[in-house]
């Protein structure tokens, strides 16, 4: 029995990305400086022993925020990444591409500090996924929020800080536009039977056909052999004039099927010759659907083999009539 | 030596406003900044690189972004303050030649802890918003 792709996914929930990785280089006052000149730090009590003495402090102390920066990996690394063997942060990255999520944005950053670094702290941390979110529609595409912790201690083991990482994993909206290869959805169909036929081959050649009993003169929809008023299965057909009101309607939004455009007007319309018929409008916002409103008829060619009949707000001249 | 004086509790009110702080994103400064926080990331500095990968240029890398939201506080605090927590949420890109506006309110003061609920915001929005805690020194007697 094989896992789903969510319960593959979701076994890393807990698990640790980046094994205990030691900084290169321990907190030292050069990289200190590049750091507090670069961003213009004002404070004194990083790089001037005195003033770090006149604020309680045994030495100069590192900006707090500079904790990720000992353990980044560097210009050799970041140009010439090599691949290890056994590296779980690369196996993760490689089950969110195998779902398309290829892109990665950062958005949200939260440091806890638990002590403060002096020159001589060697720095090292981890990193172990907290939580993996269930699929979202965001601007930038659907994709998944991982959150995961870092974890930063020093030589003896005694944890410094932890940093809360989340990251949006998407699928880009421009790959997702690049797939024209993928064949158009088509809509479901009605099972088609010697009974049934005759309205759907009507309905390709764009005429909206009603059935009528031969021996009563009812004229009833949904099609079937047999007159409902007087039972007799003797019938012929009427085509319909293709003007209607609106009974009823409902819209849909949730759950999509791709062959339709949503919001979707799922419509009941009464026919001027008096029966009714599941469909759908056409050009109308769902905020100007009026239940009594004239509607009249147009043809959907959904596809090769499939032609329905649809409806659209009457135009003032049916609406004369 | 003496140092600058730095704030204690008692002299913190919660609405309290800290001072606007404008920090000019200058495409060296972008650069400096990355480097010096061991962030080589082509985006950060290769504006055709940035370009191909579907930024509009450069921009500022996140370790910046948390550096000047604690400098930010901590240049108010005072250099006694000791800084406890620095939690931001990422939004607009800061690009060379635009302006990012730094803003903060005092919205908790527990005991010595500070909470400061910090913005930085430029011309497209905001680029980091969030809170910063900071402890300051015990009240002089």
């Amino acid at each position: 029995m094989s896992a789903t792709y969510e319960e593959r996914l979701n076994a890393w929930v807990g698990k640790q990305l980046v094994r205990p990785t030691p900084a290169a280089d321990p907190v030292n006052v050069p990289m200190i400086r590049h750091w507090v000149e670069a961003l213009d730090v004002a404070n004194p009590v990083h790089l001037d022993v005195e003033a770090a003495h006149a604020t309680g402090r045994g030495d100069v102390v590192a900006p707090a925020s500079m904790i990720q920066a000992w353990i980044m990996r560097g210009y050799a690394k970041t140009v010439r990444p090599q691949a290890g063997a056994d590296d779980p942060y690369a196996e993760f990255i490689a089950l969110l591409n195998e779902g398309g999520y290829t892109s990665v944005v950062a958005t949200d950053s939260d440091f806890e500090f638990m002590r403060e670094l002096v020159p001589g702290d060697h720095v090292s941390a981890d990193e172990s996924v907290e939580s993996i979110s269930p699929e979202k529609t965001t601007g930038l595409g659907a994709g998944r929020f991982v959150t995961t912790v870092k974890t930063y201690r020093d030589a003896s083991g005694e944890v410094l800080a932890t940093q809360k990482w989340r990251t949006l994993r998407f699928k880009p909206k421009a790959a997702a536009q690049a797939e024209p290869e993928k064949p158009q959805a088509l809509r479901p169909r009605a099972a088609i039977n010697l009974d049934n036929q005759f309205w759907f081959e009507a309905a390709k050649e764009h005429r909206l056909v009603i059935q009528r009993c031969t021996a009563c003169q009812t004229l009833r929809h949904p099609v079937g052999p047999q007159c409902p008023h007087c039972q007799s299965f003797d019938w012929d057909t009427v085509e319909a004039s293709g003007r209607a009101t609106l009974y009823s309607f409902t819209v849909a939004h949730h759950p999509r099927h791709p062959a339709f455009d949503y919001p979707l007007v799922i419509a009941v319309v009464e026919l001027e010759e008096g029966t009714r018929l599941i469909t759908n409008l056409v050009g109308i916002a769902p905020e100007d659907a009026v239940i009594g409103m004239p509607l009249e008829l147009e043809w959907l060619d959904a596809d090769a083999d499939l032609t329905l009949p649809v409806f659209r707000a009457a135009s003032a001249a049916g609406e004369e009539n | 030596m003496t140092v600058a004086p730095t704030r204690v509790a008692s002299q913190v009110t919660v609405g309290e406003a800290l001072p606007e702080h404008p920090i000019p994103l200058t495409r060296t400064f972008i650069v400096a900044t990355a480097i010096a926080s061991r962030d080589y990331q082509d985006v950060h500095h290769d504006p055709a690189l940035a370009v191909e990968r579907g930024s509009k240029d450069i921009f500022m890398n996140i370790l910046t972004s948390n550096g000047l939201v604690e400098s930010y506080v901590a240049a108010w605090a005072g250099p006694a303050a000791v800084i406890k927590r620095i939690k931001i949420r990422l939004g607009a890109p800061n690009y060379p030649g635009d302006t990012m506006t730094m803003t903060g309110t005092v919205s908790a003061v527990e005991g010595r802890l500070v909470t400061v609920e910090v913005k930085g915001v430029n011309s497209l929005g905001p680029h980091a918003s969030g809170s910063v805690v900071v402890e300051l020194p015990e009240e002089r007697a």
